[in-house]
């Protein structure tokens, strides 16, 4: 726990308002009838997939290859999600399952 | 709110109420697994309320990241929202005081019960609505405490359970590229992402590889505006 319980606090009221502003902000600028420009619109459509490619780099930016465990458990239980969720579509059962088969291979195979 | 809204809401709920305690205990275990416990994860469940954001809230504190950085990331991973409520303008119309909580508590999950669960004849639409939300976000706060105390009763080894984020924006990347026209959105994002990493640096990889992707996005409209209007040409004749 790097951070203090006041800074704690500061951290997740943060979260918190950036969380309601993203999702009342159409309410802010568009619930008066006007219809929201097609440039918000376009982008509203087309940075979601862009944005979460994104963070999937990010969330593997640890990854190295100097050593096999370096990037044999993130991409076998990256893949693993993938491939769980092409099978059986089930949100829950590949993030579950990907998990857990990450914590064997970190903690178990490669701990 | 009477229990006829209330038994309506919560048989269209009873997927959410399965997903949200398995995620929402996931979350508790992880909070837990970093030295935060019951009261802490209750907080963020109750004022947060965001599955990805809170799964991102975790590694947050647990970096220690700054209140700057805090804000860009969660905006980051919320960005959706903004789509959400766009789609929602007309539904809460007409809401009164309940409408400041329904956009509060417009998860992805609330968001696809609204989106085409109806009310039930002789349930009034708003009462519905609020009730669904309600619940959803009380079955949140139920899996995330029940996941903290787990934590701590059973003490087990928790090194990795941070993967649930990865997997969890993996499984979200499936869906959108199964739905989407074009799926160079979705390769530019990752590409614009590893340039940055490359070239500045885990630490500041973000803010550059977004302004890639937004200026990259916006030289690109003419094209991909086309795509989708092929695609709507061929699903609607």
């Amino acid at each position: 726990m790097p951070l203090s319980p006041m800074q704690t606090l500061a951290s997740i009221a943060v979260m918190a308002a950036v969380t309601f502003l993203t999702r009342a902000l159409p309410f802010l600028l568009f619930d008066r009838g006007d219809h929201p420009p097609k440039v918000v619109l376009y982008l509203g459509r087309v940075l979601p997939p862009a944005i979460i490619a994104m963070l999937i780099v990010y969330c593997l930016k640890g990854v190295t290859f100097t050593a096999l465990g370096g990037w044999v458990p993130p991409l076998t239980a990256g893949l693993a999600a993938v491939l769980l969720h092409l099978w059986k579509g089930n949100d829950l059962l590949s993030i579950f399952g990907a998990t857990v088969l990450y914590m064997a291979l970190v903690q178990g195979v490669f701990g | 709110m009477n229990q006829r809204t209330l038994a309506a809401a919560f048989s269209v709920t009873v997927p959410v109420l399965m997903g949200y305690l398995a995620i929402g205990m996931a979350f508790g275990l992880m909070l837990q697994s970093i030295g935060y416990g019951v009261g802490w994860a209750l907080l963020m469940s109750l004022v947060i309320y965001a599955g990805s954001g809170q799964y991102l809230g975790v590694s947050l504190l647990a970096a220690g990241a700054s209140l700057t950085q805090t804000a860009f990331l969660t905006l980051m991973v919320n960005f959706r929202h903004l789509v959400y409520g766009l789609s929602m303008l007309e539904k809460f119309r007409g809401m009164g005081a309940r409408k400041f909580y329904m956009i509060f508590s417009l998860t992805d999950e609330t968001y696809a019960l609204l989106s085409s669960a109806k009310a039930p004849e002789g349930v009034d639409e708003h009462d519905f609505f609020f009730a669904v939300a309600l619940l959803d976000h009380s079955y949140w706060i139920a899996g995330s405490i029940i996941g903290a105390v787990l934590g701590a009763a059973l003490g087990f080894d928790t090194t990795g359970v941070d993967f649930a984020m990865t997997a969890l924006f993996l499984v979200i990347a499936v869906g959108q590229w199964r739905a989407a026209g074009s799926h160079l959105p979705a390769l530019l994002g990752g590409a614009a992402t590893l340039i940055s990493l490359l070239l500045v640096g885990a630490e500041d990889m973000l803010l550059p590889a977004l302004a890639i992707i937004v200026t990259a996005l916006t030289l690109l409209r003419s094209r991909l505006d086309e795509t989708d209007q092929r695609e709507e040409g061929r699903t609607c004749p």
